[in-house]
């Protein structure tokens, strides 16, 4: 039993070693941060090159690799990573943990998201990015030449194990890491939609990881799944893609209504109206998103019954989705509301989700969907979830947690105006498109002829994309301007939840004592009811801590050289490859790592001696 | 912390106590007995497939059913489903069940080629 | 911190389950196994959808020989009886037992496999190759990556046997045990559907 390794580590070698729940959690959010500005100006591009009628700023087939790519990042590279690493950060802070369960496996998690990222990025410098639409149906992608989708069927298998990974990681810390007195029925709503993301991402991933499978083996080693000319048949992607797609969309927008609960109860003063049909509402969610993905396929020709079977459970999602906006209503109904910026996110985003909501009720219809089907409409209302729902949410997040997290404020004026221009930028950006594709215009067009009514809307799509990305670089700039504005309270937001009161910057082992948790909103009960301050569930003593590990990063890199050599049939390079993963993997099961522990006297100085 | 005080590189020594000897000589029995139920299960469904007297129509659903008697079997005496604290074990290995069978479902029958 | 030393390391009623890293790794590892079914599921799902489509090839009523699956079935029901005798000996405190049971656990499995390759030489010279028919392809990708889970295991339970083969049974390796039989029975599970649906269903209906 050893003790913290007294020689310092290296900055860089601490953080590819580190298994800490925190850096991980900070690795996610840079790394999304990045591949978020990459996905937005993939979307700057396309806008330039719809601005006019028939202009030629791209070439068609960079157009389509543009789009394919836009997707695939901002799904998988962009919005997932910013949600995780939130959950990474605060998730055991709110349930009083000092770590996750498997916090090896936690950075493991990490490093397979981001090599799969870079090998999807890759493809834009060997020969071509992946071009057949983020949803890669076949035959267009497994005829596909190039190596382009090559590289998304591996990129996305390797970035999605690593989501699959996190996800059991975020199920067993929630279930089995709970502080004394924190009841299922007391966790904050953050921890419970990460709950139930985590479920979905359990059920949803497994069904991307066959298709992936079938496309690669199509490709790759000739199988005839989807070659009608062999009896295959196409349809069984459509399935396989959305039985994962759909459930995706819930992965991403549960964390962020579970962001919007805790900010608008923060910031109304208030306890969170209806939790328990909160809860509710969620776990709902999370079972109606798994019986309705057979709607992105209305057109296929599954027949009608099929089709009105899925349309009806389509729209009873509108139900407990309407229950939740009705507590949010209600949540601010007669609250002290502080327009933080934070705030603004949450109160932004419930008329702006409302409306994707609805027309998600209309593309729900099935008949009228062969209309909408494949239009700008479609675009429009995905938009108006995705940004109106997560994004918003991301912001509402980093603008609230980022203290918590950095150990400093970023500038509230700053932060407001970026709010607004990045609001008004959304809504002027997809707002026409609605329009757009009710007269016809259908998405994935590199070009449109003009004088067709499209000329004006897509001119003034395109500026409002530029006030989104304008509105970014504010986002940047309060970053960095705002870090002398250090936060030394733990707690300045006057927080509710148990991540407010720890101190500032947050303790490696983050509670010195485990809490005692005596009611929903702990925090705020202490605050009421007690002293303020939390009761300890257990003496001050020796902390156990995981030993970090750079296996994590040796294996994603083994399985980023095995892709190379699937992609490009070196075999023995795939081979190479996987003796380094299996390799690593092996030296992780034989070599037992009973980890450190940090003596009680340390933390006793921290606590008293600073 | 819970785990404080014990050596988790320590072989563990002694006897389980009399009442856990008495559990596990039970436990043995019921995996014995529902050894024994597997393969006969097993058998009747193989049976039911090599013989000609058996109509298709039936045996097709019947062998699903024994296929189904038999994971369960394996779930709850060979993998202790049933044991006290595995709520959430059995929470998650039925939802996956829930979501299993649409997905099979789908996949078999709304391939575009039979309209429903 | 020699006071941990002294504290007497008696044998608990679930060594698997005795430590929180133990209780962690086996709920961890159950929900696996849930996000394995649906992973399953889905080439159950995709074999069904593509049974009929032999193309020019030979379909499963020509191919499938009952005696062959019988045997193999046979086999590893048996292996999973004695990764239960395996862990009811971890109970015991019977290291031995443990060792012994999963060796036989192991060599059951390779047979297994060994039928399985065998199986896949004679359909690849009867006709059905990977790339023939879609039905090819969906029933080699199934019953093919259950052969890989069963290689797996193999290599995973042979790894614990090799590794603890003199450290006795600790809280730390406890777990491992438990978890990899929880596997190994999860295999035959899926097997259960797989003689079920692909080669009883495939020769019957």
């Amino acid at each position: 039993m050893s003790h913290a390794k007294a020689q310092s580590k290296s900055v860089l070698w601490d953080w590819l070693t580190t298994v800490d729940h925190k850096k991980v959690g900070i690795l996610y959010l840079a790394a999304g941060a990045f591949f978020f500005a990459l996905g937005g100006l993939e979307a700057i591009l396309m806008r330039i090159q719809l601005m006019f009628p028939e202009f030629t700023f791209l070439p068609a087939q960079t157009f389509n690799e543009l789009l394919t790519m836009h997707g695939t990042t901002m799904i998988f590279l962009a919005a997932m990573p910013l949600l995780f690493g939130l959950m990474n950060y605060i998730v055991p802070l709110q349930i009083g943990a000092r770590d996750v369960a498997f916090p090896f496996l936690n950075a493991l998690g990490f490093w397979l998201f981001l090599f799969g990222g870079i090998l999807l990025n890759v493809s834009w410098f060997a020969g071509g990015a992946p071009d057949a639409g983020w949803t890669a149906y076949v035959p267009l992608s497994s005829e596909s030449p190039g190596t382009g989708i090559d590289y998304y069927v591996l990129g996305l298998q390797i970035s999605g194990a690593g989501t699959l990974i996190g996800g059991i990681n975020f199920l067993v810390t929630i279930i089995n890491m709970r502080a004394p007195g924190m009841s299922m029925m007391r966790m904050p709503l953050f921890t419970w939609s990460t709950f139930v993301a985590s479920m979905l991402i359990l059920f949803a991933f497994p069904a991307l990881t066959i298709g992936l499978l079938l496309l690669m083996l199509e490709r790759i080693f000739g199988a005839t799944y989807f070659a009608v000319d062999f009896g295959g048949n196409v349809i069984i992607w459509q399935h396989l893609f959305w039985i994962f797609g759909h459930p995706e969309v819930y992965i991403l927008v549960l964390p962020a209504f579970g962001i919007f609960s805790e900010i608008i109860s923060t910031f109304s003063k208030k306890r969170l109206f209806g939790y328990s049909a909160m809860v509710f509402a969620t776990l709902i969610i999370g079972f109606l998103g798994f019986m309705v993905w057979a709607h992105h396929m209305f057109t296929v020709g599954m027949g009608p019954v099929a089709n009105s079977i899925f349309a009806v459970a389509t729209m009873a999602i509108a139900v407990p989705t309407g229950i939740k906006i009705f507590n949010w209503l209600l949540t601010l109904w007669g609250g002290r509301i502080q327009f933080t910026t934070a705030n603004l996110f949450a109160l932004g985003f419930i008329p702006s989700f409302v409306m994707g909501g609805v027309t998600g009720v209309m593309l729900a219809t099935s008949a009228a969907n062969y209309q909408f089907h494949d239009t700008y409409f479609v675009v429009a209302h995905f938009h108006y979830v995705i940004i109106g729902g997560v994004v918003l949410g991301l912001f509402a997040g980093a603008f609230y947690w980022w203290p918590r997290i950095f150990g400093y404020k970023l500038n509230e004026t700053l932060g407001k105006i970026f709010f607004w221009m990045f609001l008004f930028g959304f809504h002027l950006t997809f707002f026409v498109q609605h329009f757009l594709g009710l007269i016809g215009m259908p998405r994935r067009v590199a070009s449109f002829l003009g004088g067709q009514g499209l000329d004006e809307m897509n001119l003034i799509s395109t500026i409002g994309a530029f006030f989104m990305g304008v509105a970014f670089i504010l986002f940047v700039v309060n970053i960095f301007v705002s870090m002398k504005n250090k936060e030394t309270t733990g707690d300045p937001w006057d927080g509710r939840t148990l991540e407010w009161t720890i101190p500032s910057p947050t303790p490696e082992y983050n509670f010195a004592q485990t809490p005692l948790v005596r009611d929903v909103d702990a925090l705020w009960y202490e605050k009421y009811e007690g002293d303020g301050k939390m009761k300890a569930a257990e003496p001050l003593g020796d902390i156990h801590m995981p030993n970090g590990s750079f296996l994590p990063f040796i294996i994603s890199l083994g399985l980023f050289i095995a892709s190379f050599g699937f992609i490009y049939h070196l075999w023995a390079l795939a081979i190479a490859g996987m003796v380094v993963v299996f390799g690593a993997m092996f030296v992780r099961s034989v070599k037992e790592d009973h980890g450190y522990h940090i003596p009680k006297e340390d933390i006793l100085n921290a606590k008293g001696g600073k | 912390m819970a785990d404080h005080g014990m050596d988790p590189t320590a072989p563990l020594k002694g006897e389980p106590t009399k009442k856990v000897k008495r559990k596990l000589a039970r436990e043995t029995r019921t995996q014995v007995i529902s050894f024994v139920l597997m393969i006969f299960l097993t058998s009747l469904a193989f049976i039911s497939i090599a013989s000609d007297a058996i109509p298709a129509s039936f045996a097709m659903p019947f062998i699903l059913l024994l296929a189904t008697i038999q994971v369960v079997l394996q779930l709850y005496v060979f993998m202790h489903l049933n044991e006290r604290g595995n709520g959430w074990a059995n929470v998650m290995i039925w939802s996956a069940v829930i979501i299993a069978i649409p997905t099979v479902a789908s996949l078999m029958l709304l391939l575009g080629i039979v309209k429903w | 911190m020699e006071h941990q030393h002294t504290v007497q390391q008696t044998l608990p009623p679930n060594p698997e389950k005795a430590t929180l890293e133990g209780r962690n790794k086996f709920l961890g590892f159950w929900f696996f196994l849930g996000g394995e079914t649906v992973l399953f599921a889905s080439l159950f799902g995709t074999y069904l959808g593509l049974k009929g489509s032999t193309h020019t090839g030979p379909g499963p009523d020509e191919l499938f020989s009952l005696p062959l699956v019988f045997i193999m079935t046979m086999i590893l029901l048996t292996s999973s009886l004695t990764s239960v005798f395996a862990i009811i000996n971890m109970k015991k405190g019977n290291y031995r037992g443990l060792l012994l049971w999963l060796s036989v656990t192991v060599i059951l499995g390779l047979a297994f496999l060994g039928f399985e390759i065998y199986e896949f030489y004679e359909y690849v010279h009867h006709g059905l190759g990977f790339t023939t028919s879609a039905f090819g392809s969906s029933f080699y990708t199934l019953v093919g990556t259950h052969g890989a889970h069963v290689a797996f295991g193999i290599a995973w339970i042979t790894t614990l046997l090799l590794r603890y083969r003199k450290s006795g049974l600790t809280l730390t390796n406890a777990p491992k045990f438990y978890v990899a039989v929880l596997y190994w029975h999860f295999i035959d599970v899926v097997w259960v559907f797989i003689f079920s649906v692909v080669y009883l269903m495939g020769i019957g209906g």
